[in-house]
């Protein structure tokens, strides 16, 4: 079978890339772009390591054919800093060593862009909730949890 | 005389059961060597597979330490941690 | 939130050590440039894969390679043969020896598959899909045989035996037969009969655990070079890379300085990357092919085919007083081995009653073979077993009592100058105070409703000291890097660097540390067994001290004064002789510009052995509500006390204490193997292999004890393990006194908590 030829927007930027039919976005990004920074951890959308966002929608990409892609924007976490400065979120974490390993990170950090995006004031509950697809196992979430939401007060407070 | 306790049942082969002993011995190093000459085969066990607690301290390589004739030493198996 | 209770007689005001820097590596971790295992590549690179048995006992009669050979694409395929047979040899490489004909086996099966997943041939690909294929190709005959797997089961006189050569080692008499009891260990004190005829109550209890596994996020993966001149190169994710490398040069008969070992960043490990399983095989197909050949596990391969913990069966008996005081503890351990012999039955043995002083006990333990994975180091290994039975079966006594469950601990606590049970007198514990920080915090005494239910536990970890190096170099401007070899697995690069900065004078910014490989630094035992922040640590802080004492001596000779007139205060040298109050201090930066004249390059290296770690003592108390209708568990509070020497990083420490305690608390509620029928794993993958997510979990609240440890240039305790011990029994107890039934076997799912409900 022939490869495919994708083309779609990653991160602001138009990309193109040949993929194999069958082939996850996950896949296509890591090897085909070289964005490693989305993981695979499970390979089957239980762990939400390789979390982006598609279309503004938060999205297993190891769950998602590299061809489904086509047309469409994709945000990961290289996006997520702006030129050299970190986003409030990635702030936080490091503030509040929200991270031990470190391999969780960009899954969580998209994920909880995604909660702020839809819910800029999320309880401690929402913010559980909504991050419940994303495992960590070194953090037991508490700072995780607390760098979330302290985020999301920085934010509001600069609309303001 | 450095008191000598083998806990650990993996020794008592080698000691015919026997689990306290003392031993005339200024460092780790001769202690162990004191216990291979009287129980042979224990020097290269003890080597291989235990810790030594000196007066409360664990020692997995303990050979230079010295020992004072009031020490109490426990022959304790290695602990491995995640 | 967090408490730090200090002892009054703490050491002079520290600047760096104590508080919360930003992690170095931060900025990587957070933007995604961090590299881990499967992060690497190289021009040219094979996909490498694993064929696996599907039978969890079966003989190998015949593979039949030819056809994967053949197919287009497929660069080498390897098989036990293309291995060394390896005699049977106990050899020290992680942390604890491991029989290294075994470690062969379990990479890679010679004659006999002994678990479902077990290794009995890999292939290296130009892509994913051929490599599929070419296993596909291959044909494996076997000859299936009855497997066990329950600890029990395995240990019954007419169980399928694994090992025919195996006979049970630490018996009085040595056996007539084989078995799958590896081994027995038994620790004793006192009179054990007198001591249960002297008791007023007894208690006795039967608990059991399942098989867990570490469940870290991070598949395991490597790129591996075999050059043609038979130099390799290997990235790999693991926590010792010197580990990697012995393991490599044992199982394929290289040299080790023919091995270099990258160390990637590591998703996780728990201890349960402290042994390889891909390295040795991507070697092999990269000798073969000519080519690199990166391996990347998926997460059922993870779960079938790498080491989780023993499942296994706790029996405790306890005598008491009725004013609490322990009379007598018989314990008893039966511990899952996975296919190799070599569970963490004898450190559960040592801990079981290692909080306790009681004057007459027996513990014995036993080592059994199973047909599952080889188990691997778990955090705080074989301790979190048999503290839930213990802590289960004290929390029995306390009831049967009527004492509060704290003053039954503190009534029997050890203390200083209390002998372990494992042996050895304690000296500078903090357990008491630990026990009085849950005593008196809030949480203890808030008020409970319906359905809701407290637990408290106790747990004990030895942690450990062992060899490391470090180096500090500085640099022409006057800033530092500080080179260890062990890989951060919770952020212990940010302590390094700031031990480095305390001892220097810097400002932590000015201090990088860096994790090297094994080519770039002297040998360092891996990280684990709540090591580094010791003797890691231990070591960077003399390699720190000795640079200052450079530094004294080449300002002594820029000054043409004698070295004990200077000083090093606050980052710089300062002049102590009255007579010349010209001299201004002379800091880093001044010094290292004119390090060409003062003796050439300024750097420092220490290699040690670092003994008397101490250990760590953890007091957990656990709210939660259960659902009478479904069975469901809801933890509504937690709080876990520990001592932990002194933080250097308390961050870090707090989130090593979290972590510790969800993973406990999803050992005791949700996580286990579960096997079908034919012995193979029902539930290999994050969706039935329940982990705690956040919506599972409150903050858990920490209370850090310091006691400081002498023997550590700033007190320092390992504190990575303890908190996995206390949760099992924590949860357990809270769930039994919500439901007023008592629970004895894990993980308390909704149906196992329906059915005690059911059963009245």
């Amino acid at each position: 079978m022939s490869k495919r030829h994708i083309s779609a927007v990653v991160n602001g930027d138009p990309v193109e890339f040949l993929t194999e039919p069958g082939r996850t976005l996950l896949d296509a990004l890591r090897d085909d772009l070289g964005l490693t920074g989305s993981k695979e951890g499970c390979g089957t959308g239980d762990c939400g390591a390789c979390s982006v966002i598609v279309d503004g929608r938060l999205v297993c990409s190891c769950l998602m054919l590299a061809e489904e892609a086509e047309g469409r924007r994709v945000e990961t976490i290289e996006g997520l800093a702006e030129g050299g400065a970190l986003h409030p979120l990635q702030q936080k974490f490091l503030e509040h060593a929200a991270l031990q390993c470190g391999f969780c990170t960009p899954g969580v950090l998209v994920a909880a862009k995604a909660l702020l995006d839809s819910n800029p004031d999320p309880t401690e509950s929402e913010t559980r909730y909504w991050l419940a697809g994303n495992l960590c196992r070194c953090t037991g979430y508490d700072k995780i949890i607390r760098a979330v939401m302290d985020a999301a007060a920085d934010l509001r407070q600069a609309r303001v | 005389m450095p008191h000598v306790v083998a806990a650990d049942s993996s020794l008592h082969p080698f000691t015919d059961g026997l689990s306290e002993f003392d031993v005339e011995a200024d460092t780790v190093r001769r202690l162990i060597a004191a216990l291979d000459r009287r129980f042979p085969g224990l020097g290269e066990h003890i080597d291989r597979r235990m810790a030594i607690a000196i007066d409360g301290e664990i020692h997995q390589d303990a050979g230079a330490v010295p020992l004072s004739p009031e020490s109490e030493v426990y022959l304790i198996p290695r602990i491995g941690g995640g | 939130m967090t408490d730090v209770l200090e002892r009054p007689d703490n050491q002079a005001a520290l600047k760096v050590v104590g508080t919360r820097p930003v992690r170095p590596d931060g900025a990587d971790k957070v933007t995604g440039r961090a590299t881990f295992g499967a992060d690497f590549s190289l021009p040219g690179m094979l996909v490498g894969k694993i064929k696996r048995s599907p039978h969890a006992h079966a003989r190998i009669v015949s593979i039949d390679t030819r056809k994967a050979r053949a197919l287009p694409g497929v660069k080498a395929v390897v098989t036990a043969a293309d291995f060394p047979d390896l005699a049977s040899e106990e050899y020290e490489a992680g942390e604890s020896a491991s029989n290294l004909r075994d470690l062969s086996l379990n990479c890679m099966a010679r004659g006999k598959a002994l678990y479902d997943g077990h290794a009995v041939a890999a292939v290296a690909a130009t892509s994913s899909a051929v490599a599929d294929e070419a296993l596909d190709l291959i044909v494996v005959t076997y000859d299936v045989l009855p497997h066990v797997i329950d600890v029990e089961a395995a240990m019954a006189p007419d169980a399928p035996l694994l090992d025919e050569t195996l006979f049970t080692e630490g018996l009085e008499t040595r056996p007539q037969a084989p078995s799958n009891i590896a081994k027995r260990n038994q620790l004793t004190r006192g009179d054990l009969d007198a001591g249960f005829a002297a008791a007023d109550v007894i208690v006795v209890g039967r608990y059991t655990t399942a098989a867990v596994h570490q469940g870290y996020i991070e598949p395991h993966a490597c790129l591996a070079v075999y050059a043609s001149d038979g130099q390799c190169q290997v990235w790999s994710s693991s926590q010792g890379q010197f580990m990697v490398r012995t393991y490599c040069a044992k199982v394929l008969g290289l040299e080790a300085s023919d091995i270099r070992v990258i160390p990637a960043e590591i998703g996780g490990g728990f201890g349960g990357k402290t042994t390889v399983y891909l390295e040795p095989l991507a070697l092999a197909l990269s000798r073969q092919s000519g080519a690199p050949v990166k391996m990347v596990m998926t997460r059922e391969e993870v779960f079938r085919a790498t080491g989780p913990t023993s499942g296994a069966v706790i029996e405790v008996k306890l005598g008491a007083k009725t004013d609490g005081t322990l009379t007598a503890a018989d314990v008893v351990l039966k511990y899952q081995a996975g296919a190799f012999a070599g569970s963490p039955v004898g450190a559960g043995s040592m801990t079981a009653l290692a909080c306790y002083d009681v004057p007459n006990f027996l513990i014995t333990g036993y080592d059994v073979i199973t047909n599952s994975p080889k188990v691997a180091a778990y955090r705080a290994p074989g301790a979190p077993i048999a503290a839930f039975g213990v802590e289960s079966a004290m929390d029995e006594l306390a009831a049967k009592l009527g004492v509060d469950p704290i003053a039954l601990r503190e009534k029997n606590a050890v203390r200083d100058g209390v002998k372990a049970a494992y042996g050895p007198t304690f000296r500078n514990i903090g357990y008491i105070e630990t026990l009085e920080a849950i005593r008196d915090h809030p949480h203890y005494q808030a008020p409970l409703g319906p359905h809701q239910g407290r637990g408290v536990a106790v747990g004990f970890w030895f942690n450990v000291g062992g060899e490391s190096t470090a180096a500090v170099h500085v640099g022409e401007d006057g800033t530092a890097v500080v080179v260890t070899g062990n890989p951060d697995i919770g952020g212990s690069r940010a302590s390094m660097a700031m031990m480095a900065a305390e001892v220097l004078g810097l400002p932590i910014e000015k201090v990088r540390p860096i994790v090297a490989d094994t080519a770039s630094i002297g040998f360092s035992m891996l990280t684990g067994g709540s090591r580094t922040t010791f003797a890691t640590g231990m070591a960077v802080t003399q390699a720190a001290q000795k640079i200052v004492a450079d530094l004294r001596r080449r300002a002594a000779s820029l000054w043409d004064v004698s070295e004990d007139q200077v000083a090093w205060l606050d980052g710089a040298a300062v002049c102590l002789d009255h007579t010349k109050p010209d001299l201004q201090p002379l800091n880093l930066a001044a010094l290292a510009a004119k390090a060409a004249t003062t003796g050439g390059p300024i750097t420092a290296q220490v290699s040690l052995n670092a003994q008397g770690a101490g250990p760590g003592f953890g007091v957990h108390v656990c709210d939660v509500e259960v659902d009478p209708e479904t069975g469901n568990v809801t933890v509504l509070r937690y709080t876990a006390a520990q001592d932990v020497g002194k933080a250097i990083h308390p961050a870090y420490v707090e989130g090593q204490i979290q972590g510790g305690a969800a993973q406990g608390i999803g050992w005791a509620l949700n996580e286990a193997y579960l096997f079908d029928r034919d012995g193979r794993m029902e539930n290999a993958g994050f969706l039935d292999y329940r982990v705690p997510v956040a919506s599972d979990l409150p903050m858990i609240d920490t209370i850090m004890i310091e006691v400081a440890n002498p023997r550590h240039p700033f007190g320092a305790k390992g504190v990575g393990e303890v908190p996995i011990v206390p949760p099992l029994a924590a949860v357990a107890n809270a769930v039994s006194h919500a439901i007023g039934i008592r629970m004895r076997s894990l993980p308390l799912s909704p149906p196992a908590i329906r059915a005690a409900i059911d059963a009245g």
